[in-house]
């Protein structure tokens, strides 16, 4: 036989009958390591440009979000206009010289350094990290809207969306999910415009500060005096809904962006 | 290619069709149909994987031992998906966030481990290869044509196209709902099985259990 010589017992082996063990061991063994060659080159060299595509996704979320989406702008172009500012959470003051653009939460949750460990934590994240990303939209120097990013835990999935607030810091302007894997046709309707439409014009902070916000078992009755504070909750996927409560609560309170919206309410950003 | 081979290619496409005569594959069937968009990359990707896992089964049948054969064919299966549902998510972003879930459950789609273990493991890549493909195309002509008939009855368009002008837009079609949700496909598949058996009748199951007409002078 013309092969070197360590391919010898490897050939043997492929030689044996198909019900020997050491065959079908070997046989597993190959198989297993050509695929998970094959599965990691492919997810390795593809990530760049997945990552470019997540990317591009929130930047079109954001100007949605921001109400941007039809001001005939194109995409880079409008999300320019949006100023991207980093948020201590803990003191609600925005981070100086940080680097914005390439600053990810998700990255700072899972690292010791940048998070902080949660006791109490509705939101179902366990990390939380210690600066979060905002956007805000300015128009004539003014700030018009902040948008903030938020997520928690739906049923399955981590829920990521954007809540953008007018500058009193309390009434919803626009609210989207723009990433979720909660049962398709029931949970997912998180994300539909039909559910998110009714969110506009909702206080989500009460007089004092607090996170007020409500996401109701089935309908929210309009004639109720608390008619302002609370949504539909969506039917057949109550775990959905209130996975998006907690989640706002979270985020709106003192763990959150409580700080950095007392600042706002008082004019600092 | 001979007469054996084009049977091989052409049989699965409406004769022995996967949706309509096995019925498999009958999940993604309702569940990525809404819109001809997703169905036609659904379609390309189960077809990918299909043909994939088809000719790798095929290359390597005489190496398969038969205790851990199953376990072969889901993991190369597993792989091609994963590979595939990569690929869309880098190259089809928008797309691969309507599939979702659906391209990774192509993993359990009966069709692909079906024509694996039925026809894969028991013959060379060629065939194999054409059964795959044959299926492959069985599978998205039905789910294409599903597709494109909730699209245009649901919501009155085609590819996102507006072919129906919409009443709330000023025009006369008035979409229907139903079209849009997982009874609306059922309908559509179930005439779908009744036209194709009405004109190949051959198709038309024997009855599983007759009820046994007794004559009153039997009983008497």
């Amino acid at each position: 036989m013309s092969s070197p010589a360590l391919l010898q017992p490897l050939r043997a082996l492929f030689a044996l009958p198909n019900d020997d063990p050491r065959k079908t061991l070997a046989v597993a063994v190959t198989l297993c390591l050509a695929c998970s060659v094959v599965v990691s080159a492919t997810a390795v060299t593809l990530r760049p440009l997945q990552a470019r595509n997540a990317a591009l996704e929130l930047q079109r979320e954001v100007v949605e979000v921001a109400g941007l989406g039809d001001s005939g702008l194109g995409l880079a172009q409008a999300f320019e206009r949006i100023e991207t500012a980093l948020v201590d959470l803990g003191t609600g003051a925005l981070v100086d010289d940080a680097d914005v653009a390439t600053y990810s939460y998700r990255d700072a949750a899972l690292d010791m350094a940048r998070s902080t460990a949660l006791e109490d934590d509705p939101a179902g994240i366990r990390r939380r990290p210690d600066h979060m990303p905002v956007y805000l939209v300015r128009e004539n120097g003014s700030l018009t809207t902040v948008i903030l990013p938020v997520y928690g835990k739906g049923l399955w999935s981590t829920m990521h969306g954007l809540l953008a607030l007018a500058p009193d810091g309390r009434t919803v302007e626009a609210l989207s999910f723009y990433e979720q894997r909660e049962t398709a046709g029931l949970g997912s309707e998180v994300s539909s415009p039909r559910w998110l439409g009714q969110w506009p014009g909702k206080t989500v902070i009460g007089p004092d500060g607090a996170p007020v916000i409500e996401v109701a078992k089935g309908r929210a009755d309009p004639n109720s005096p608390d008619a302002q504070r609370r949504v539909d909750g969506l039917s057949g996927a109550t775990l959905t809904a209130n996975g998006v409560e907690r989640l706002m609560r979270f985020w709106l309170g003192a763990q959150g962006y409580g700080p950095f919206l007392a600042r706002l309410r008082s004019g600092g950003v | 290619m001979n007469g054996t081979d084009s049977k091989l290619l052409v049989e699965p496409i409406v004769d022995n069709n996967p949706i309509t005569l096995q019925i498999l594959g009958i999940c993604s069937a309702l569940a990525v149909t809404t819109k001809l968009a997703p169905a036609i990359t659904m379609s390309i990707a189960l077809t990918a994987v299909l043909v994939g896992a088809s000719v790798i089964i095929s290359l390597i049948r005489e190496h398969m031992p038969s205790s851990i054969r199953i376990i072969i064919q889901m993991t190369i299966i597993a792989s091609l998906v994963i590979v595939v549902d990569q690929v869309l998510q880098a190259f089809a972003y928008e797309l691969s966030k309507q599939l979702s879930v659906f391209v990774g459950l192509i993993i359990t789609n009966c069709i692909v481990l079906g024509r694996a273990e039925a026809f894969a493991s028991k013959n060379p890549p060629w065939p194999s290869f054409l059964d795959a493909l044959g299926h492959g195309l069985g599978y998205s002509l039905i789910l294409i044509t599903v597709a494109a008939l909730r699209e245009l009855l649901g919501s009155g368009a085609l590819l996102g196209v507006q072919v129906l002008p919409l009443l709330e837009d000023g025009g006369w079609y008035q979409p229907n709902g139903l079209m849009l949700l997982a009874p609306g496909a059922f309908f559509i598949i179930g005439l779908m099985i009744w036209a194709i058996r009405t004109w190949r009748p051959l198709q038309v199951e024997k009855p599983e259990y007759r009820i046994n007409v007794v004559h009153r002078t039997e009983v008497e």
